[in-house]
């Protein structure tokens, strides 16, 4: 069947939409001018839709839906690194195997939009959208994860918190592509929570991930939707390495105390229209203390 | 490497669709009302948050308004016009017995992510309904007959009904 019936917000003129089938292809793609690079599209779409982003007459659309690259991942047993390729979406993100492997971002995977949207978005999206709300971002940050790029003037690696500089930016070429994200996978106890309007389908008002690492005896602790980016709380991370019982898996109720305070003085929340600065930093304390004191009970 | 440029085949229920003309920027629910005449599928809020557009893209449960139509070329759409054929699917009439069809608007998507639920999670509990139905926003019913409508197709395949 061949329609002629227009859509009634039909535009001028005709952008080429590319779909490459490898990381070869997408290398070369990607040396077009003016790309525009579409991965679930569940903000570039919202954007595209609503009229914030237009895609200019001159531009190529590169769908990155199809390289198999990027929709795998790997996990070395040996080195116990995990390779997570940018594409993978949360809905793989919340199941097997990374409720084992990476259980804060599976948890973090769940609080992601709706199931239709986690059957769309994308790990390396969240990354590339640097939204301090986005989900994934604490707990990546709590993992020391660093983010591979490939673009035609060739490949390097970044940690996170060099990537991410600013709210909606970071230090990404315009013609780069997160191909990968990598973190060592910790023994331990691992936790994401977030506060929210909703149970579900909701942009976090404050969000917090911990991890305690059993084997290298270290406490991170990193803070979303709280700050210009996510944060590391690094002297929170610091007294909860120092103060928790690695031995015997204790920690004081005062320290745990103390591990909220400090976390929540270094958060750097403003006023907005989903929360008051004061009430994302109470929950920051809140979701801290809460996660600690989880992670100590192992639950 | 495959490349559109403004024109593609879709596979929509298992008809090849030739669209032509596609805009930059263009989504699949729009490809899918004005150029393929499936006009099932709504579109409302158009960032994701309603629902009403789902579809199924090899056998994913997304939003249309979210997807961009060119890139869908190749890939096996199912809307809601496809879930049933020319009946009505058992889901479909367990909707309408228990009343959680008012206005109608939100029931076409609320079909097709309670279908990739149920095929994704054949015995669900209540709070897996909910929470797998979460992303589909209805303003008459209350959800709870919708809910109850979930359960009972569930109970039916169960049961081999």
């Amino acid at each position: 069947m061949s329609s002629t019936v227009g859509s009634s917000r039909r535009r001028l003129g005709n952008v080429p939409v590319l779909i490459p089938e490898s990381l070869e292809e997408l290398r070369d793609a990607s040396s077009a001018p003016e790309v525009v690079f579409l991965g679930g599209g569940t903000d570039l779409m919202v954007a595209v839709n609503h009229r914030s982003q237009r895609i200019e007459s001159d531009s190529t659309v590169i769908s990155l839906a199809r390289v198999p690259e990027l929709r795998s991942w790997s996990h070395d047993p040996v080195s116990g690194e995990l390779s997570i390729g940018g594409g993978v979406t949360w809905a793989q993100l919340e199941r097997a195997p990374f409720v084992e492997l990476a259980p804060a971002l599976a948890q973090a995977a769940r609080t992601v939009g709706s199931p239709q949207i986690r059957s769309a978005g994308t790990i390396a999206g969240n990354i590339a959208t640097a939204s301090p709300a986005g989900d994934g971002l604490p707990v990546l940050l709590a993992l020391d994860a660093c983010v591979e790029l490939v673009g035609p003037s060739g490949d390097r690696t970044l940690p996170l918190g060099e990537l991410l500089i600013g709210p909606k930016r970071t230090a990404l070429e315009p013609d780069e592509v997160i191909s990968a994200v990598r973190f060592v996978c910790r023994t331990g106890w691992q936790g994401y929570a977030k506060i929210g309007t909703r149970n579900a389908m909701v942009i976090s008002v404050a969000g917090v991930a911990v991890v305690l690492d059993g084997e290298r005896r270290l406490a991170r602790i990193a803070l979303g939707s709280v700050g210009p980016t996510v944060l590391l709380a690094r002297e929170a991370s610091e007294r909860l390495t120092e103060g928790f019982d690695w031995k015997d898996w204790f920690c004081e109720e005062a320290i745990i105390a103390e591990v909220g305070e400090l976390a929540a003085a270094e958060a750097r929340p403003i006023d907005d229209h989903r929360s008051t600065a004061d009430y994302r930093r109470h929950g920051v304390r809140v979701l801290t203390t809460r996660l600690v004191r989880r992670g100590m009970a192992r639950t | 490497m495959k490349r559109v440029d403004g024109e593609c085949t879709l596979t929509v229920n298992g008809v090849d669709h030739e669209v032509n003309g596609l805009h930059p920027g263009e989504s699949l629910l729009d490809a899918l009302r004005e150029r393929c005449g499936l006009r099932g599928s709504k579109g409302a809020c158009e960032e994701g948050e309603c629902g009403s557009c789902t579809v199924l893209v090899d056998g994913e449960a997304v939003c249309s308004c979210l997807t961009l139509a060119a890139s869908a070329t190749g890939c096996s759409i199912v809307t809601v016009e496809g879930i049933g054929g020319s009946s009505r699917s058992d889901l479909q009439e367990a909707f309408l017995r228990a009343g959680a069809v008012q206005c109608g608007f939100c029931t076409p998507g609320l079909i097709v992510a309670a279908e990739a639920l149920l095929r994704r999670a054949p015995e669900p509990s209540v709070d897996d309904v909910r929470e797998g139905l979460a992303g589909n926003l209805c303003r008459c019913t209350g959800y709870g007959r919708i809910v109850q409508a979930v359960l009972e197709t569930s109970e039916e395949r169960r049961n081999g009904r």
